[in-house]
C-alpha cells in the first residue's frame, strides 16, 4: 500500500501505546540478530584486520584506532531495543557465537563480550534506559572502550611503560567513541527512517 | 482435535507508527472444517488477517472489532492455531529434524512421550523422507519448509493458517508440499485458510476463495462466482493476464552481446560446482530464460554472466558491440564497476540488496554518477525513469519503507539508469500482482524491441512463457535443454 | 563460516567430548584464570605442558587442531614481536626478548585451554546448558540459537551487498569513501537482519515460544563426571601455581 509520504514520517501524530512491561519476542530476536550480523561483520573486519596488522606492528597503540568496531554491538543494541539488559545481551551473544565459531580467544573472547556488555548496560541503566541521545551513545561507547582497555592491559600489555599506556588508552577510548559512539548512534537514526524499527515496542517513544 | 472455527467481526488493525489501517471492516466467518483460499492485491492485508486470527498482532497498534477463534477472543486461542509462513529459514529453530519439530509441542509444556509420538506423526503426516536425526543444514528449501509444515502439524491444530507457504519454492517443491498439506487436512479435518499466489494450484484444495481489500472483504464465494467478480481482477484468479498481441520484432536475434564458454564456479571452500561447464549465449534484441529448480546455480549462473563473480574455469566474454569502446579485457569481471554498469546491468532477487541511499531519487542517480562523473544533468534521466516505472510520488521517500512491489520497480530503475545493453533479471515476478506482472511483460518486451538482451532468471513459466526468446535448464549446475 | 552449529565430522568421543559443556569450560577458565594472575614464565609452561599432554583427551584430530590454533599462536608471536620492543630497558631503550616471551607464552596458556574447549562444544548442547544448568531464562537462551541460525544467510546477505553494489557501477575509493560505503553495508545487513528476525519472531510466537510453561526433551545432565572435570580444573591450576611459587617464580601481576 503505498502514499504520497510514507507515513512512518507521520508517526509522532499517531498515539501510541506505552511499550509492554516485560522483553517480547521480537525484541530478543532482535537482539541477537544484531549481534549475530556483528559476528558477520567482524568475520569480513578480521579479514581487513589481518592485513593491515603487519603495518601497524610498530606502534602497535595505533592499533587502538580500529578497536571501534568490536565495541559496536552492545552500543548499538542498547539504542536499538531500549530493554534493561540488550546492551549485556547482545555483547555476550557476540562473544559466545565467535567462540563457538572457533574464534582464536575462545572463553577470553567471552570474558571480554561480558565486560563490553555490562560497560555500557551501567551507562543506559544511570540514564534510567529512557531515549539514549548522543551523549548517552559516547559515553556508553567510552566506558566500553574503557572496559576493554582495563582487559587489554591485563592480558596482552601488562608491561608496557606508562607512556605507552596512556597512548594506547587515548587512542582506543577515541575510536571507541567515534566509532561505537557515533557511529552507532548514527546507525540507529539510519535505521529508524528505514521504518524497520516499528516492530520493536520499546523503541517507539521517539 | 475438533476443527475450529472464526468468527471476525467489523474487524480493522492499525499497525504502530503508522497512522493508515492496515484494513477495516471485515466481516468473515469460517466454519470448522472448511478450506478457505483468502485472495487479494499487495498490501490488501491479507498476512495482518491471518495474523490477526493467530492472535499474533503487534499489540502496540489499534485494533476495532474482533477476531474470535472457537468463541474465544483470538489472542486466548492461540494453541488452537497453526501458522506457516513462506520462509523456512525465518521458521526453523534447531538443528536436526526431530529436535525442530519438537520444539512447538516441548513449548507448550506436553510430557516428553506424548512430544515424541506427535514428532513422529507429523513427520509421517509430511512424507518426510529422511529419519529424524538428519540435520536441517543438509536439507533443501522445499525440504525445510515441509519440515517447517511437521512442526506446525506437530501442534494439533484446528485451524491451519498458511501464509504464502509454497511461493518460495520451485514447482515441484511447491507441489510436494502442497500436497503434503492437503493430505494432512484431509487426515486431521482442521480448518484451513490459505493465502497463496498460485491460485490455480490450490483450487482443488478449497471450497471457498473470499477475495480482500483494505476496506473489508469484496468477494465471497465459491471458486467459480467469486472469479466473476470485478474484484478478482487485483488477483491470479482468473489465470494470468491477457497481454496485449505484439508483432514480434525480429525472428532472428541480433548480434551476440555475451558468450558464456563452458563456465563453472564453484564456491571457495565448497565441495561441489555451483554451476558446472555451462555455455550459452545472450544476444541482443532477445530474451534467454533460464529455469531450473532451487539450487540449480541459476542465480551463480546470473552473477557471473553479469561480471559480478569470476568463473573457476572456462571464461565470460562480451563482444565487441557490448564493449563498444576502449576497454582492454572482454571479460566482464575484470572491469572496473562503473565500465560493467554502462554495460551490463544485474537486478537482483532482493531488491533491498542493492539499495544505497537514504531515498529513490538520490537510489536512481548512484548509477549515473559512478558511469559519468563529470556529468551534472542527472534530473533528466532520473526524472524520465520515475515516471517510467511510476515511482514518482515516492520520489523522496526511503527506499527501505516501499512496498515490495515498489521496491522491485526501484532496483530495475536503478538498473536501466545507467542504460546498459545487456540486463540480467533475477525472479522479477516473485511475489507480484497481476497489474505489476503485466508491467513487467511489457518492459522485458520494450527492451528487447529496443535492441537490449535480456537474461531473466525465472520460475514463473507464465512469465517464460510471456517473454523468452530461448530457455536455458539447469540442474545442480548443468545445462539440461537445450 | 559454512554451517556454524556443525562440529567437525571427525570429533572423537572421549570422557571429555562427552562431558557437560560447562563442565569442558570450567577447567579452562580455572587453568586461564591461574595464568592471567601472574606475570611469570613458569606458570604458563607448566599449564601448556599439562594442556598439551591433555590434547588426546581432548578429542580433535590433528588437522582440526592445526587449523582451530594456528591463529592463536600468530597472535602470540606478533604480541611477542610487539612487547619485546615495548619494553622500555632502564636507561637504554633496547629490547628485552624474556620480557616478550613470557607475556606470549601467557598468553597462549591464558587462551588456549578455552578456544580448546569451545572447539568441541555443540551450539545446541551449550545452550541446553546454559539454560538448565545456569538458570538462564529458556527465551533468551533460545531465542539467541534460532537467531544463529540466521548466520549463513546473513553472510550470504553480505556477499549479494557487494555484488550488487558492483552492479551499480559503485567501487569507493580513498578512505572517506571507504569507510562511508561500510556504514552504508553495515545499514543495510542490519536491516535485512532486522526484517529477518521480525519473521523469525513472529513465528517462534506461533509455536509458542512465549508460553509460560516449557518442557525438555534434551536435559542437559551433571554428572559426578562433571563435577570431576570442574574440580580437576581448580586442582589443576592450584598445583601449577603451587609449584611456581615453590620455584620462586610466581609474579603476580598486581603486586
Amino acid at each position: 500500500m503505498s502514499s504520497p509520504v510514507p507515513d512512518v514520517e507521520r508517526a509522532s501524530a499517531a498515539p501510541e501505546a506505552s511499550a509492554p512491561p516485560g522483553w517480547q519476542t521480537v525484541e530478543i530476536v532482535v537482539t541477537a540478530t544484531i549481534a549475530v550480523a556483528f559476528g558477520v561483520v567482524f568475520w569480513a573486519w578480521n579479514l581487513m584486520w589481518a592485513a593491515t596488522g603487519g603495518a601497524f606492528a610498530a606502534l602497535p597503540p595505533v592499533q587502538g584506532l580500529l578497536y571501534g568496531v568490536w565495541l559496536v554491538p552492545g552500543v548499538l543494541a542498547g539504542l536499538v531495543v531500549r530493554r534493561p539488559g540488550a546492551a549485556f545481551f547482545a555483547a555476550t551473544v557476540a562473544a559466545v557465537i565467535s567462540a563457538l565459531l572457533g574464534s582464536q580467544w575462545g572463553l577470553v573472547a567471552v570474558v571480554y563480550g561480558v565486560v563490553q556488555g555490562v560497560a555500557p548496560e551501567l551507562v543506559f541503566a544511570l540514564r534510567g534506559y529512557r531515549r539514549p541521545g548522543l551523549l548517552t551513545a559516547m559515553l556508553a561507547a567510552a566506558a566500553t572502550g574503557l572496559g576493554s582497555l582495563g582487559l587489554d592491559l591485563v592480558l596482552y600489555y601488562p608491561t608496557w611503560s606508562t607512556s605507552w599506556k596512556w597512548l594506547y588508552l587515548a587512542t582506543l577510548v577515541t575510536s571507541a567513541v567515534l566509532v561505537a559512539g557515533v557511529g552507532s548512534w548514527l546507525l540507529r537514526r539510519a535505521l529508524a527512517a528505514t521504518g524497520v524499527l516499528a516492530a520493536l515496542p520499546a523503541s517507539r517513544q521517539e | 482435535m475438533t476443527p475450529a472455527a472464526v468468527d471476525i467481526r467489523g474487524f480493522g488493525y492499525r499497525p504502530p507508527t503508522r497512522t493508515a489501517w492496515a484494513l477495516r471492516d471485515v466481516d468473515l466467518a469460517v466454519t470448522p472444517g472448511e478450506h478457505m483460499l483468502l485472495l487479494g492485491a499487495s498490501g490488501s492485508g491479507k498476512s495482518t488477517l491471518l495474523r490477526a486470527m493467530a492472535g499474533l498482532l503487534d499489540a502496540g497498534g489499534e485494533t476495532a472489532g474482533e477476531v474470535q477463534v472457537d468463541g474465544l477472543p483470538a489472542a486466548a486461542a492461540r494453541d488452537r492455531v497453526g501458522l506457516l509462513m513462506q520462509d523456512p529459514d525465518a521458521f526453523l529453530v534447531l538443528s536436526r529434524a526431530g529436535e525442530d519439530v519438537a520444539f512447538g509441542p516441548q513449548n507448550r509444556g506436553l510430557p516428553p512421550d506424548q512430544v515424541e509420538e506427535r514428532v513422529a506423526s507429523a513427520l509421517r503426516a509430511v512424507g518426510f523422507p529422511y529419519p529424524a536425526a538428519r540435520p536441517v543444514a543438509a536439507l533443501s528449501g522445499g525440504e525445510r519448509q515441509r519440515l517447517a509444515l511437521a512442526g506446525v502439524l506437530a501442534l494439533a491444530p484446528g485451524l491451519l493458517l498458511l501464509d504464502e507457504p509454497t511461493s518460495m519454492l520451485d514447482p515441484d517443491g511447491a507441489a510436494l508440499v502442497r500436497r503434503s498439506i492437503g493430505e494432512a487436512v484431509r487426515a486431521t479435518g482442521s480448518t484451513l485458510v490459505v493465502v497463496e499466489h498460485r491460485v490455480s494450484d490450490w483450487l482443488p484444495l478449497v471450497d471457498r476463495v473470499v477475495v480482500l481489500t483494505p476496506d473489508g472483504v469484496a468477494a465471497d464465494g465459491d471458486p467459480d462466482s467469486v472469479a466473476r467478480h470485478p474484484a478478482a481482477r487485483d488477483t491470479w484468479l482468473g489465470g494470468p493476464p491477457r497481454l496485449p498481441a505484439r508483432p514480434r520484432a525480429a525472428s532472428q536475434p541480433g548480434t551476440p552481446l555475451l558468450t558464456a564458454t563452458s563456465v563453472t564456479y564453484r564456491h571457495p571452500g565448497g565441495t561441489v560446482d555451483a554451476v558446472s561447464e555451462v555455455t550459452c549465449v545472450s544476444s541482443a534484441s532477445s530474451v534467454l530464460a533460464v529455469t531450473g529448480p532451487n539450487g540449480s546455480g541459476k542465480s551463480t549462473l546470473a552473477h557471473l554472466l553479469g561480471g559480478l563473480v569470476a568463473p573457476t574455469s572456462g571464461a565470460v566474454t562480451a563482444s565487441p558491440t557490448l564493449v563498444a569502446g576502449t576497454l582492454a579485457d572482454t571479460r566482464p569481471h575484470r572491469w572496473r564497476a562503473r565500465d560493467l554498469a554502462g554495460r551490463i546491468g544485474s537486478v537482483f532477487q532482493n531488491p533491498e540488496h542493492a539499495f544505497l541511499t537514504g531515498s529513490v531519487r538520490e537510489e536512481l542517480a548512484v548509477g549515473p554518477r559512478a558511469v559519468h562523473p563529470h556529468r551534472t544533468d542527472l534530473s533528466g534521466t532520473v526524472d524520465r525513469l520515475l515516471d517510467q516505472l511510476r515511482l514518482a510520488h515516492l520520489a523522496d521517500a526511503n527506499p527501505f519503507t516501499l512496498s515490495g512491489g515498489e521496491q522491485r520497480r526501484l532496483s530495475v530503475a536503478a538498473a536501466l539508469a545507467t542504460a546498459p545493453q545487456l540486463l540480467l533479471l533475477d525472479e522479477p515476478t516473485f511475489g507480484q500482482d497481476p497489474t505489476t506482472w503485466r508491467e513487467l511483460v511489457s518492459l522485458a518486451l520494450d527492451l528487447r524491441d529496443a535492441g537490449a538482451g535480456l537474461v531473466v532468471v525465472t520460475h514463473d513459466l507464465g512469465y517464460r512463457d510471456a517473454v523468452a526468446d530461448a530457455t536455458l535448464q539447469l540442474d545442480q549446475g548443468r545445462v539440461v535443454a537445450p | 563460516m559454512s554451517t556454524p552449529l556443525a562440529l567437525p565430522r571427525e570429533l572423537g568421543t572421549t570422557a571429555f567430548t562427552r562431558a557437560n559443556p560447562l563442565a569442558r569450560l570450567a577447567p579452562a577458565a580455572a587453568l586461564g584464570f591461574a595464568n592471567v594472575v601472574t606475570l611469570d614464565p613458569v606458570t604458563p609452561v607448566l599449564t601448556l605442558v599439562v594442556v598439551g599432554s591433555a590434547l588426546p583427551v581432548v578429542g580433535l584430530p590433528p588437522r582440526q587442531l592445526a587449523r582451530s590454533t594456528w591463529p592463536l599462536f600468530a597472535a602470540a608471536a606478533t604480541l611477542l614481536v610487539v612487547n619485546t620492543l615495548a619494553y622500555p630497558a632502564p636507561g637504554v631503550g633496547s629490547a628485552d626478548l624474556g620480557v616478550g616471551a613470557t607475556t606470549a607464552v601467557r598468553l597462549l596458556a591464558v587462551a588456549l585451554p578455552g578456544l580448546l574447549a569451545f572447539a568441541t562444544i555443540d551450539a545446541v548442547d551449550l545452550t541446553d546448558a546454559v539454560v538448565q544448568q545456569l538458570h538462564i531464562p529458556a527465551r533468551f537462551g533460545y531465542g539467541a540459537l534460532a537467531a544463529l541460525r540466521l548466520m549463513p544467510l546473513l553472510t550470504q546477505d553480505w556477499r549479494h551487498q557487494a555484488l550488487a553494489a558492483r552492479a551499480r557501477g559503485v567501487t569507493p575509493r580513498g578512505p572517506v569513501a571507504r569507510l562511508r560505503d561500510v556504514g552504508r553495508r553495515v545499514l543495510g545487513l542490519l536491516v535485512t537482519a532486522i526484517r529477518r528476525a521480525t519473521r523469525l519472531a513472529v513465528a517462534l510466537d506461533a509455536r509458542g515460544f512465549d508460553g509460560a510453561r516449557r518442557a525438555t526433551a534434551r536435559p542437559s545432565e551433571w554428572s559426578r563426571t562433571d563435577t570431576a572435570w570442574t574440580a580437576g580444573g581448580f586442582v589443576v591450576a592450584g598445583v601449577v601455581t603451587a609449584m611456581s611459587i615453590a620455584l620462586g617464580a610466581w609474579q603476580p601481576f598486581f603486586g
